[in-house]
């Protein structure tokens, strides 16, 4: 079982709480495929992905950054349980959408660099490694079922 | 994934506008990654103080900064620029090269931290090639 400090808790639920879910979806989806191009070859049907001013200005993309981050919710809501909450998202990326987990990490890299563009000194060491940690035990939830 | 000719001149912009804060950013990154990875500590186990911003902290970072930054300007033949510290790390630091990824993740992040309207993904891309590329010629030596 994971175990969380009291600031770890309390960091998330701030990050979270106060988070625009729209624009840091879309900025750190656009971000992964921008930086790690390989990641486009789960978004073969999203259209225009060749540049990226396309992959930034792709209403699709904007749309399931979204999307993603608020798969986040629920681990955010779920702390002390987040293997379980993402056992049938996980069998969903393995069988379904056979997403390589390494790109999670990439994901997950590029989201915390836009939430720390964000914060700017707000995100302070201890907030990062609240983040990254959270980030952490999202990332091995989602792969726990791949065999 | 080789830098292209375009990656090193967004390269060489971006330092253009960071270079004034090198050693800030030095400094805030190596404390970062002693906190955020903790098992990087056991590199700096003879310093009296691991703790982000300390004097052992801020001189280091602004060592591994400075020579970033004439990394940067020799940015043409990183081998070349390279060859000393590759030695340096192979026979006496003997760092894991798995730690080069580490640091390059939190240059980023302070990067991103301090310059967000600059740090484009193109921009952000750019870099992370460039710090992919270092840390390759860095661990040349290693065997």
């Amino acid at each position: 079982m994971v175990e969380w400090t009291e600031f770890e808790r309390a960091t998330i639920q701030d990050i979270f709480s106060k988070m625009d879910y729209e624009s840091v979806g879309h900025n750190a989806l656009a971000r992964c495929l921008v930086v790690y191009p390989w990641t486009q070859r789960y978004f073969g049907n999203f259209g225009n992905l060749y540049n990226a001013a396309a992959i930034m200005g792709n209403p699709l993309v904007a749309a399931h950054g979204t999307v993603v981050l608020h798969g986040l919710d629920k681990a955010v809501k779920n702390m002390d349980n987040i293997k379980a909450t993402y056992a049938e998202l996980s069998v969903l990326h393995s069988e379904k959408l056979h997403v390589d987990p390494d790109n999670f990490r990439l994901l997950a890299d590029c989201l915390t660099i836009v939430v720390a563009a964000r914060l700017g000194s707000g995100f302070t060491p201890d907030v990062q490694a609240a983040f990254q940690k959270f980030l952490a035990v999202v990332i091995s939830a989602l792969t726990k079922q791949y065999h | 994934m080789s830098l292209t000719v375009q990656d090193m001149a967004v390269v060489k912009g971006l330092w253009a506008k960071i270079a004034s804060k090198a050693d800030d950013i030095g400094a805030e990154a190596l404390g970062r990654m002693l906190t955020v990875y903790p098992q990087t500590k056991t590199y700096f186990s003879h310093w009296s103080d691991l703790s982000p911003g300390s004097a052992p902290v801020k001189k280091h970072g602004k060592t591994i900064m400075g020579a970033v930054s004439d990394a940067v300007s020799k940015i043409d033949d990183l081998p070349a620029a390279l060859s000393q510290l590759s030695e340096l790390h192979a026979s006496k630091l003997r760092v894991d090269p798995a730690n080069f990824k580490i640091l390059a993740h939190n240059i980023i992040v302070v990067v991103a931290m301090l310059f967000p309207a600059d740090f484009t993904p193109e921009v952000h891309m750019s870099l992370d090639k460039f710090l992919q590329n270092l840390a390759w010629c860095l661990a040349e030596r290693y065997r």
